[in-house]
């Protein structure tokens, strides 16, 4: 490898985006066409940094809009390069349409999406907006909670994506600014380490194989198209899990650092569960530990990962829980909220019926306090007691104005 | 093209253009490529013509203007001599004719069910440029 290597402390002080950014280096990406837009920024101006003075050897291709992005990404990734970009919020919706091109062609391009609102209003901050907008595009989703996971999980997102067995595109989504801007002590990798464990590019198809000829992105109609997306979704739903599981397990091996496809914190006795994502389940685990010094016997469930969705795991990690609340923080617009409606189904067909109910939080950036989820946690109580839930299926915290709350 | 099930194709919506391992293809000529079912080498597109390029031989220099402008490969050109026209893939859009150079043109455009033989004998004389 061609270029200088950085040398890492063991632990570096690091936002989500440095960690992300640091992470692109280290697999060396060799091409990364990229819109800046806020807060996701700094990991693709910090690649262009790293490029620039030597650190990697690639290509940084500026465009004109997030669908360019994508576009460029897409054409480098189906010639053969390792690819990955980073966008958020508005520039994630100007993607999405080539999202769907990049799965359907089996392309293993990483995007790291920085979690944001979506306008209107405005709003720079974090909400699960943008990641649930990308829920039904093909891409396998995963999730941190923090800048040491948002590194970890751009390895394990090039090493499951890029497996031949596998070629789909991943997402590593952490939270805006609360992970993307908030600097925390990040346990690195060393560049051999991480250069290691992801290995090298191992082309499929690509068009730079001049030997062996292929068109990409072909059309189909109602001969074709359905078979296309069946495999597709067949592969999902198969054959993504266990390789991200293996992924974890090597990464366990090489750093002691453990990741599980659903994130099980203090459930194994628990009668009361949250089920969250991002940076909401570290706040949900440190409330679920005061709730226990006041008798209420709390766990919390984190999804690492969003797609493929892990019925499975799920299932297993609140089988014993009585009484459940799912937090989506994103706002349903006329629905229960995905989450709701997703732990519903898995759960509908088990012996558990655990008591669910579910809350919309957080949009726009607004703070979940631990005094929200004190409140919830006690209401997750009063409905284990009563046997039944208490409150209205779908309810809004911390928005003001009169309580509101449907079904 | 079989219709394959969704478990009995290569993934990815990519398509081959030749079947197995090709090398020096650039060098290989039209009928000797090993193109697979999928490449349209093997579909005719011969019934959108409406009008066809007839190529008179004696007044050709062999400039390649035809071949080079050509938007579908449809000119047959080896070691640089026009041949003649691959009429399974001419959709007849006259640009060869508009390109060609000589006086009189080398190829024009003729009703497609126009005889060759008739054409080519009341080809047109040299254009004298008389007002």
């Amino acid at each position: 490898m061609a270029f200088d290597k950085m040398e890492l402390r063991d632990v570096e002080v690091w936002d989500g985006n440095f960690a992300a950014a640091q992470a692109m280096r280290q697999v060396q990406i060799d091409v990364v066409a990229a819109y800046p837009i806020t807060p996701s920024t700094p990991i693709v101006e910090g690649y262009a940094k790293f490029l620039a003075d030597g650190y990697v050897e690639g290509e940084f291709v500026m465009v004109e809009s997030e669908h360019a992005a994508m576009s460029g990404c897409i054409g480098a990734s189906a010639a053969g390069g390792r690819v990955a970009t980073a966008t958020s919020s508005q520039g994630f919706a100007l993607m999405v349409e080539t999202l769907y091109q990049a799965s359907g062609m089996r392309l293993p391009i990483i995007l790291n999406v920085v979690n944001r609102a979506l306008a209107a209003p405005l709003n720079v901050n974090g909400d699960h907006s943008d990641m649930y907008l990308g829920r039904d595009s093909g891409w396998i989703q995963l999730d941190a909670y923090s800048p040491q996971e948002a590194y970890d999980l751009n390895f394990i997102a090039f090493r499951v994506a890029e497996d031949h067995d596998v070629r789909l595109p991943c997402m590593v989504h952490q939270d805006g600014f609360m992970t993307s801007h908030t600097a925390q002590g990040v346990n690195t990798l060393t560049d051999d380490q991480a250069y290691g464990f992801v290995g090298d590019f191992k082309p499929m198809n690509d068009m730079l194989d001049f030997d062996h000829p292929v068109t990409h992105g072909v059309q189909t109609e109602e001969d074709w198209h359905f078979e296309h997306k069946a495999r597709q979704h067949n592969d999902l739903m198969t054959k993504v899990l266990p390789k991200v599981q293996a992924a974890f397990d090597d990464f366990e091996a090489l750093t002691g650092r453990k990741y599980n496809i659903v994130e099980s914190y203090d459930m194994d006795d628990a009668d009361v569960a949250v089920i969250c994502m991002g940076t909401s389940v570290e706040t949900a685990r440190e409330v679920a530990k005061e709730m226990r010094t006041q008798g209420i016997k709390a766990g919390v469930v984190g999804l690492r990962v969003f797609r493929p969705f892990p019925f499975e795991q799920i299932k297993e990690a609140l089988k014993g829980a009585k009484a459940i609340a799912t937090l989506d923080r994103s706002s349903p617009n006329g629905a229960p909220g995905a989450l709701f409606n997703e732990i519903a189904g898995t759960l509908y067909n088990t012996e558990s019926r655990a008591l669910l109910s579910g809350y919309v939080y957080g949009l726009g950036g607004r703070d979940l306090t631990k005094q929200h989820l004190v409140d919830l946690y006690t209401e997750l109580q009063a409905n284990v007691d009563a046997g039944k839930v208490t409150t209205p299926l779908q309810q809004f915290i911390g928005v003001r104005g009169p309580k509101l709350a449907f079904l | 093209m079989q219709n394959n099930g969704w478990d009995e194709f290569e993934i990815g919506a990519m398509l081959r253009s030749f079947d197995g391992e090709v090398k020096d293809i650039a060098t290989t000529p039209q009928e000797d490529r090993n193109y697979s079912s999928n490449n349209s080498f093997t579909a005719s597109v011969a019934d959108w013509r409406i009008e066809k390029p007839i190529f008179n031989k004696d007044y050709c220099i062999d400039c390649q203007f035809c071949w080079i402008y050509c938007p579908d490969i449809s000119i047959i050109s080896r070691d640089k001599k026009m041949i003649g026209i691959d009429m399974d893939h001419c959709k007849g859009c006259g640009i060869c004719v508009e390109v060609c150079p000589t006086n009189p043109k080398s190829l024009l455009m003729f009703p497609e069910q126009a005889d060759e033989e008739a054409e080519l004998a009341g080809w047109p004389e040299k254009d004298k440029g008389e007002k």
